[in-house]
């Protein structure tokens, strides 16, 4: 059967991402009135918002200028940052590296591959903070316990996308190494490990990024590094200093982040 | 010798892929196996060697049974197959020398393998056999440098450094130009007769099929429908096994049974 030329349609339309029209609208509707309503119903003081504006102005103008007078402190705090963040991250993909190969389909079996998994989503159900209060009751306030914080942190993440970097590989080089008889080790460090090494060294520079920031939060709650000094110098309405280090904070984060991202675009 | 009895290979509860298949395959010919896609020729190939593994039926080679050893004893066996894939399965990062010795990982020891210390004479073997083929020159490049045809050479290379009894070629061309699939179907032929090697080829190219192989078998859903000199192969052949819609074909296969 052909269509005559006139008859052909001239208009055309994208398809609704919901193509059920009731059911569109209804979730439409639904998602306002919700939004609406939690607005009017949440506690939201507008008397303290404005007192808290006027406390902001009073935190920023005692922050201006920022004082370097403790440049030493300042110094030291980040030093035992960077201590932390690189050993949490290398001890972090010491643990995910066998970790994500469990927890990769195309390779464990069944029942490893569940536990991996197991693992990597409890490291990842907590946030930082959390596991940092958590270390930071059982090993006492200090570095210590942010380095383990962090060792869980980079678990979470630098096993989670390994595996799913694992599971993404071509199989037919497997396939090869195995139809040569090649062993089980064998055939993942020539197969597997070529194929995903990119992906782990990128993970890895951006987890001790991530890690130096992060440092910088677990700090607060007593697990050592330079959160640690800006908690006490918010404790102490120190805030020239605590500007002082936010700023601080914030280039080594740039500095590292650039440096990372040179290093992640030459691996290919 | 290679004897292929009864092969059945059935994928969960489908209807089976190969089916009752018989083939035996001596000295150092070079068969062809031609046939549409679906007609179980990349499943024939792999059950030989248990990349995939069989349903039933017994596969031998100069006198060992494959279709019962024992996964340690089946990694042993299989250094005695080599395999050369269509898309080349070379490990890219690594160097081309690398991937050559990936083929005695078999033999060496684990820690041999991790720490690239290749024994003596798997090296002179390599650079033996990569100058036979023309490769010798790029031993250091990394795999992914080359061009298809010298890839496809790093993968013969590959296999051959096994040693192996037997070498199975799983449309080893189909990613390559016309130019270069004849120089990869000759150099094919070639080493066969060098090294008196039996080779099966699966192959979807009818025409390169006929002029390089001693044999063709051509398959069609499962079975073995052709068997002969390529000489044999006439119109009325090639349309018999290439005829036919896949879904059907089996469902009268699986009726048939």
């Amino acid at each position: 059967m052909s269509t005559s030329p006139d008859t052909l349609p001239e208009s055309w339309r994208k398809p609704p991402f919901i193509a059920n029209p009731v059911l569109r609208y209804a979730l439409y509707i639904g998602a306002l009135v919700y939004v609406v309503f939690t607005l009017a119903t949440l506690p939201i003081d507008w008397a303290r918002v404005s007192d808290g504006l006027s406390r902001a102005q009073r935190i920023f103008s005692g922050a201006f200028p920022p004082s370097f007078d403790r440049a030493g402190l300042l110094f030291d705090g980040f030093m035992e940052s960077l201590k932390i963040a690189i050993l949490a991250t290398v001890g972090g993909i010491i643990l995910s590296v066998p970790l994500a190969f469990m927890a990769a389909g195309n390779i464990a079996p069944k029942p490893i591959y569940l536990l991996g998994r197991a693992i990597i989503i409890v490291a990842r159900s907590f946030h930082p903070v959390i596991v940092a209060i958590i270390f930071v009751k059982a090993v006492g306030f200090g570095p210590f316990a942010g380095a383990l914080t962090l060792v869980v942190y980079s678990v979470g993440f630098v096993a989670k996308l390994l595996a799913e970097r694992i599971e993404e590989i071509d199989f037919g080089q497997v396939e090869a190494m195995r139809s040569a008889g090649a062993g089980f080790l064998t055939t993942q460090v020539y197969a597997v490990v070529p194929q995903v090494m990119p992906r782990l060294v990128g993970l890895g520079i951006y987890q001790l990024d991530s890690n130096l920031r992060a440092s910088a939060v677990v700090g607060i709650v007593g697990a050592g590094g330079i959160g640690a000094t800006l908690a006490n110098a918010f404790g102490r309405y120190d805030y020239d200093f605590a500007l002082a280090i936010t700023m601080v904070i914030v280039g080594v984060i740039l500095v590292s982040e650039a440096v990372s991202g040179v290093i992640r675009k030459r691996i290919t | 010798m290679l004897k292929i009895t009864n092969l059945t290979k059935r994928y969960g509860a489908g209807d089976p892929v190969l089916k009752e298949l018989n083939l035996t395959v001596e000295g150092e010919q070079l068969t062809s196996v031609i046939g549409s896609s679906g007609a179980g020729k990349s499943t024939l190939l792999r059950c030989i060697n248990r990349l995939v593994e069989p349903t039933s039926g017994s596969v031998v080679l100069n006198g060992t049974e494959f279709t019962t050893l024992s996964r340690r004893e089946l990694r042993t066996a299989r250094r005695r197959i080599g395999m050369v894939f269509q898309g080349f399965n070379l490990i890219d990062r690594l160097t081309v020398m690398e991937n050559v010795q990936a083929g005695r990982l078999g033999y060496i020891s684990t820690w041999a393998a991790l720490s690239r210390r290749y024994p003596k004479d798997d090296i002179r073997r390599a650079f033996e056999l990569m100058e036979r083929v023309g490769i010798a020159h790029y031993a250091d490049k990394r795999a992914d440098e080359l061009s298809g045809g010298e890839r496809q050479r790093v993968g013969v290379v590959r296999a051959l450094m096994q040693r192996p009894e037997i070498l199975l070629a799983d449309e080893p061309t189909a990613s390559l130009d016309p130019k270069t699939s004849e120089q990869i179907m000759s150099l094919l032929r070639d080493l066969a007769n060098e090294l008196n090697l039996p080779v099966i080829i699966n192959i979807h190219n009818v025409t390169e099929a006929k002029e390089f192989s001693d044999r063709i078998v051509g398959m069609r859903y499962g079975r073995i429908i052709f068997d002969d000199k390529p000489d044999a192969l006439t119109r009325d052949e090639m349309d018999q096994i290439y005829a036919g819609v896949p879904s059907q074909d089996r469902a009268e296969a699986g009726a048939a049974a």
